[in-house]
């Protein structure tokens, strides 16, 4: 029975593939670290076909924080890193771990809070008046609490708001240390406001009884850009093909593709390559 | 907030049955616990018969480290292998981080104790039972392995279910080691992550609802099989 039972294993493993199998299939490949939003809005399902039949190269997506992402990328993990963090970017670059940041595009952030709406700010435009208002009367906040680009952005806009958020927060500020995905279930479930992106929101299916509270404020702009790993720190990065994903995704044709990314007829990113400001 | 039975009733209607990638996500599931679990199995019986068998200097402390990794978390697991295998650990030169690989490797981590240890107090307690026979019968304890092995068989198919419950069911190591990669690495587990992160309640239920069955199925036949074996050898 047990050499049977061993047998059945090696020949459950034999019929289901050798391990290394699909690894040498699929030798021309390249790692993204990425963030759960450019995964969990469904643009990378829309645009790397496009590119992986036009160039012959598979791409691999590890979906991150923006910060869980930069770190894959400092430890030699990951080709190309895509994310939207300009600060926690350029500290990349700084570090030598790129040598170039190439902006890719843009969406916006919103804060989405109950329908009943408690902090009474829904349809405001003034994201750091909404803030302080939902401090000052304790309404529960979920923050993503995962040093991803959301929540640096989320952070950021508190110090906007001219709030310190070390010395005011209690029990109505909750850290969940989760995606963008989970802090919309949960800020669901607890009746409280949360940040999000603007293309997971739209792309989201359990809104239940959420709804965009705050848009359209400046200060709520998300800007993604693109690194190649530096080949110089990791050898085993593949400089060539990740390039050519870069160099596809601000060139005409892909900032074209990305604009046509649409769910429920709603443009998610906003291609924006040549902005220098970007 | 979506209705449960809603949920329910349209379970069949919601799973991607027309997909290849769902099937995709099926196989790959099955070929990576199967993979871990066979070959935790096949170190892990005769170890775990070694143990119950053998005497020297420090075994019941041995003893007492390997059932407490029966309960090692998964997550501890992953970030171990996934230490390891990163680019920047020891054995990064062989890039199998984020491949199916390197989940087989975190999952073989995590069966590999309870395998052993399961394995271990079964044959202790048919060795206590039958040791006055074997040895009467001139076998001394390390050729006595593969006759307890033998004679233990229909138990120790509950310590590799045991194993392959734990690893079919385990998301929080693959979704490190494997970064839950489309077509590469997504398993039933972490596509019920993410799909659950989506906000996709009906489909991240259905294919849990898959999950069980196959997990069902799985034990089924086990025991079918090892009730069928035990009727023939009498």
């Amino acid at each position: 029975m047990l050499r049977r039972l061993i047998t059945t294993a090696v020949f459950a493993a034999a019929v289901l593939g050798p391990v290394t199998g699909p690894v040498q299939a699929e030798d021309r490949f390249i790692t993204v670290a990425s963030t759960t939003s450019t995964q969990d809005s469904g643009l990378f399902g829309y645009i790397l076909p496009i590119f992986e039949a036009k160039t012959g190269i598979k791409v691999k997506v590890v979906a991150q924080g923006t910060g869980q992402a930069l770190d894959t990328g400092r430890r030699g993990d990951a080709d190309v890193v895509f994310v939207h963090a300009r600060a926690a970017e350029l500290k990349f670059l700084g570090e030598g771990f790129s040598t170039k940041r190439s902006p890719v595009m843009y969406n916006d952030f919103v804060v989405v809070g109950p329908k009943s709406d408690p902090a009474g700010i829904a349809g405001s435009k003034d994201v750091a008046a909404a803030l302080k208002t939902i401090a000052e009367k304790k309404i529960p906040f979920v923050s993503r609490g995962d040093k991803s680009g959301t929540h640096m952005a989320e952070l950021a806009l508190w110090k906007v708001a001219g709030l310190d958020l070390a010395s005011i927060r209690g029990e109505w500020y909750r850290e969940i240390g989760q995606g963008m995905g989970a802090t919309l279930n949960t800020a669901g479930a607890m009746l409280g406001y949360a940040l999000s992106d603007r293309a997971t929101w739209i792309a989201f299916k359990n809104k239940g009884d959420l709804q965009i509270a705050v848009e359209g404020d400046k200060r709520l702009f998300n800007q993604y850009g693109v690194m190649l790993v530096n080949p110089a720190k990791f050898p085993s990065v593949k400089a060539a093909d990740g390039q050519a994903f870069i160099d596809w995704l601000v060139s005409a044709e892909g900032q074209k593709v990305i604009s046509e990314y649409k769910i429920e007829g709603q443009q998610l990113f906003f291609p924006n390559a040549n902005d220098p400001n970007g | 907030m979506v209705d449960s039975t809603m949920m329910l009733s349209s379970l069949w209607d919601l799973l991607p049955v027309r997909d290849p990638a769902f099937f995709d996500i099926i196989l790959l599931s099955l070929k990576v616990t199967l993979t871990a679990v066979g070959a935790a199995g096949l170190i892990g019986l005769p170890v775990g018969a070694a143990l119950a068998l053998g005497r020297f200097p420090g075994r019941p402390i041995l003893i007492v480290i390997i059932n407490a990794f029966m309960g090692l978390p998964p997550v501890v697991a992953g970030l171990a292998v996934f230490l390891l295998l990163s680019r920047s650990g020891p054995l990064g030169q062989f890039g199998l981080l984020f491949s199916p690989a390197a989940m087989m490797v975190a999952q073989f981590g995590l069966v590999l104790p309870i395998i052993i240890a399961l394995s271990r107090q079964t044959i202790e307690d048919l060795w206590l039972e039958y040791r006055e026979q074997l040895t009467s019968m001139g076998a001394g304890r390390l050729r006595a392995i593969p006759t307890l092995l033998w004679d233990a068989r229909f138990s120790l198919v509950t310590s590799l279910l045991a194993g392959l419950g734990r690893a079919f069911a385990e998301v929080g190591a693959i979704l490190i080691v494997g970064g839950n990669v489309a077509g590469f690495t997504r398993t039933m587990t972490t596509a019920i992550a993410l799909e659950t992160s989506k906000g996709d309640l009906p489909l991240a239920l259905g294919l849990g609802a898959v999950l069980m069955a196959l997990t069902l199925v799985i034990n089924a036949l086990a025991f079918a099989v090892s009730r069928l074996g035990a009727r023939f050898a009498g």
